[in-house]
């Protein structure tokens, strides 16, 4: 039986001690000054020596005490089972700080976990630290949960994986992928530690410096049955699709709320003509529809995460899909002005603006952007063409 | 699952509600009718409505949760039930929609016993039309700076001035009144006034045509017009005060106090519309850019409905007015954004004006866009909006 939604989203006392902790514990941890240095400081790493981009892995073991990265994992596998509308809250305020760690793809590889019925080890794993990444794009960058490459075969009793999977966000953050194979009509799921013979992790070259990404190549790859998860990975996905989708939304929120905040301290702050520029109606107004358009996406990821909590499925994806196409677009919006009202300062290196709005951008494709959610959305809203 | 917890009281006033609706549909007539309270222009149109107001108050549909001493029905939290019911019935506008949503609230929160006693029953079953008299030719965004002056002669005020774009003012008994009563202070200096306007001396009516060829915009024009101090509201120098109680309840009428002027979800309607249409060779609805356009409207809209349900969730408002100030920009523009689609959708049809009998829904959509702009200006622009947004939300410097 399924409860009609709460009108405050069900946003109760835990889900804001959570939050307030988070907000708390990355603002001391990881000011933007901090950020800077940590992901912008050594330009050289990330364009001559082409290094992963940097992350504080001392702070991810807090984070892990802190039990951020095992949230999602249900309470029948020894985790906290936290609602999707709490764990918003807090991915909101890792996307504010642009927070470089493997908690974001970690969530997203518990939820599709958490669709299947052989996983529960691997989900108590994730509970006691255990990172985990999504492996199931294509070349194209295919967002559909059919299309993928890398195949799988049976050979006594076990699965041997061959092929490459495209797009993995913070890879080479994961200790386990969970990987969607083409095996015969089907597509199984399985859980292969990153470490695994056969396995090569080959780093993207990309924008963001707060993650990294990897083409992964499987050459033989060999996977216990009891790491076959499920024989339906195209189920689990779509079952899970709704929380991926609005857990990257939440990040853009957080990340689009910091770049609102940060240029109106800037256009209070700079003066031209005598006056602070936010003076300036050109300025002033584009900085309320961004927060307008802000607002909105916020909203919607709220109710597409209670809507997961509560709702029935058919419903969560479509606003799931709402919150996504919103997020992103205020994202871009967002961001393009930020670069924009910065001026000369805003274009270069040293301003911090460029930080968040790579991530932003970075976000905004990710799962597909607010074209292609529309365009999902016109199928079911209005039919198929 | 439309309304969960809601009272005892609540789901039987529904159901009645419901009920009556459904066996007291509105009467039939061969009269012309505007798609709007907006756009009434004869006499037989407004008396077609006076009457439907009437029966919905004797119903318990109008008036629902004011006390009985002042001729409402004395429920809780039953109005809204009232007005979601009337809308989903497709039953016709409320005529007296300044009385209900504006004069009203007013005269409740800042009147003498007697003012209402005096002015809230007649307003609940349509016998007293009103009008609102706060734009001037020089006060428009800038509501405060008003230039009617209403002098004091002993017990009465002497009102010289020139009121524009009042709504009703020609079917009115009654106007809801700010002018200025002292030029030393901008909104201390105002005072609010309950001023008789049908058949009285000094004051005189010309209407005013919209773009849209539509009437039911007038100048008022005061001329030595004479009010009894009885019928100020509130203390002299509050009328500002008073004005914004008004201005804060005129937001929830937007939202549907006077009753259905559209009885279809708006997404819906343009879905159909797009159904019904054809572009390039193919329906509409089969056009992707068509397709993305009402997906945004779509978003946009349940962005308005879900931004409502975390105004009321204050661990998810970083601060407290952010998103209750950005509700009037917001519906305004979806509203006019909506209808501009709508023209774009409806193609060559577009340019069928009401009553041709071919214009795809009685030639709604042009008219909903043009008359649109009326909500994007009125009660301070929404440019004026934004700069207000962004000083008292965002904290950027005045830009005056």
């Amino acid at each position: 039986m399924i409860d009609s939604p709460p009108r405050d989203f069900g946003f109760g006392p835990d889900e804001e001690m959570l939050r307030d902790l988070a907000r708390k514990f990355l603002d001391e941890s990881l000011p933007v000054e901090k950020l800077r240095v940590l992901v912008a400081e050594d330009h050289d790493s990330v364009y001559e020596r082409h290094e992963l981009p940097r992350w504080d892995e001392a702070m991810w073991k807090k984070i892990v005490e802190l039990g951020w990265s095992g949230l999602a994992v249900p309470e029948e596998a020894g985790g906290v089972g936290f609602k999707r509308v709490g764990i918003v809250g807090l991915v909101e305020e890792a996307g504010r700080h642009a927070l470089p760690s493997p908690l974001v793809a970690t969530l997203n590889a518990t939820y599709v976990l958490d669709e299947t019925e052989g996983a529960s080890d691997w989900l108590a794993r994730v509970a006691q630290g255990t990172t985990a990444s999504l492996a199931m794009t294509n070349a194209e960058g295919s967002w559909e949960p059919s299309e993928g490459g890398v195949s799988a075969r049976e050979e006594g009793g076990d699965l041997v994986l061959d092929g490459t999977a495209y797009f993995v966000q913070d890879a080479f953050k994961a200790e386990v992928l969970v990987v969607a194979a083409h095996c015969g009509g089907d597509r199984a799921l399985c859980v292969v530690p990153t470490s695994s013979a056969g396995i090569t992790l080959v780093p993207d070259r990309i924008h963001d410096l707060t993650r990294d990404q990897a083409t992964i190549r499987f050459e033989g790859v060999r996977v216990a049955k009891e790491n076959v998860v499920s024989r339906d990975a195209v189920g689990a996905l779509e079952r899970a699709w709704p929380s991926v989708l609005v857990t990257v939304a939440a990040d853009l929120v957080g990340c689009a709320e910091w770049q609102l905040q940060t240029t109106v301290q800037y256009a209070k702050d700079r003066k031209q003509f005598d006056r602070p520029i936010g003076f300036f109606q050109a300025v002033k107004h584009p900085l309320v529809n961004a927060m307008l358009d802000i607002d909105r996406a916020r909203s919607l990821v709220y109710n597409a995460a209670c809507t997961i909590d509560y709702g029935d499925r058919d419903e969560a994806l479509k606003a799931a899909r709402m919150a996504k196409s919103a997020a992103s677009d205020a994202g871009a919006f967002i961001s393009d002005r930020s670069v924009q009202l910065h001026g000369g300062i805003g274009f270069t290196w040293e301003c911090d603006v460029h930080i968040f709005f790579k991530r932003s951008m970075h976000n905004q494709a990710l799962y597909g952007d607010g074209i292609y959610q529309r365009s999902k959305l016109a199928e079911t809203m209005i039919g198929e063409i | 699952m439309s309304s969960p917890n809601l009272t005892a009281e609540q789901i039987a006033f529904q159901e009645r509600a419901r009920a009556w609706l459904e066996a007291n549909p509105a009467p039939e007539t061969d009269l012309e009718l505007p798609l709007s309270p907006l756009e009434l222009a004869t006499r037989e149109q407004v008396e077609y409505y006076r009457d439907w107001q009437r029966r919905c108050y004797e119903a318990g549909l109008v008036g629902a949760d004011i006390s009985e001493s002042y001729g409402g029905h004395g429920h809780s939290g039953c109005q809204s039930i009232a007005n979601r019911e009337m809308s989903r019935a497709g039953a016709p506008f409320l005529l007296n929609t300044v009385g209900l949503s504006m004069m009203i609230p007013a005269v409740l929160a800042h009147g003498t016993e007697e003012q209402k006693r005096r002015f809230v029953p007649k307003a609940l079953s349509g016998e007293e039309i009103w009008c609102q008299g706060f734009s001037e030719p020089g006060a428009g965004s800038d509501m405060a700076n008003q230039q009617t002056m209403a002098v004091r002669r002993d017990d009465e005020w002497v009102v010289n001035g020139h009121k524009v774009w009042t709504s009703f003012a020609q079917f009115a008994k009654h106007m809801i009144l700010i002018a200025r009563t002292s030029r030393e202070h901008k909104y201390d200096g105002l005072s609010f006034f309950l001023c008789p306007v049908e058949g009285h001396p000094g004051v005189t009516i010309k209407p005013l045509v919209k773009m849209t060829g539509e009437l039911g915009f007038n100048e008022v024009f005061f001329e030595d017009c004479v009010i009894d101090d009885s019928l100020r509201l509130d203390d002299v120098g509050k009328g500002w005060t008073v004005a914004m109680t008004v201005l804060t309840h005129e937001r929830g009428a937007a939202e549907g106090a006077g009753g259905g002027i559209s009885s279809v979800h708006p997404i819906e309607r343009l879905i159909a519309l797009a159904r019904s249409s054809m572009r390039n060779g193919r329906r509409a609805s089969d056009d992707p850019v068509t397709r993305d356009a009402i997906v945004q409207q779509a978003i946009a809209h349940e962005g308005l409905r879900q931004n409502a349900r975390r105004a009321r969730v204050p661990a998810l408002n970083d601060h407290p007015m952010r998103l209750r100030m950005q509700q009037g920009v917001l519906a305004t523009e979806l509203e006019q954004s909506c209808a501009r689609l709508g023209v774009d959708i409806a193609g060559a049809r577009s340019t069928l004006y009401k009553h041709d009998a071919a214009a795809p829904e009685n030639g709604y959509w042009p008219l909903a866009y043009m008359n649109s702009y009326g909500f994007t200006i009125s009660g301070g622009s929404n440019e004026i909006q934004r700069n207000i947004l962004g000083e008292r939300i965002l904290g950027m410097p005045k830009s005056k």
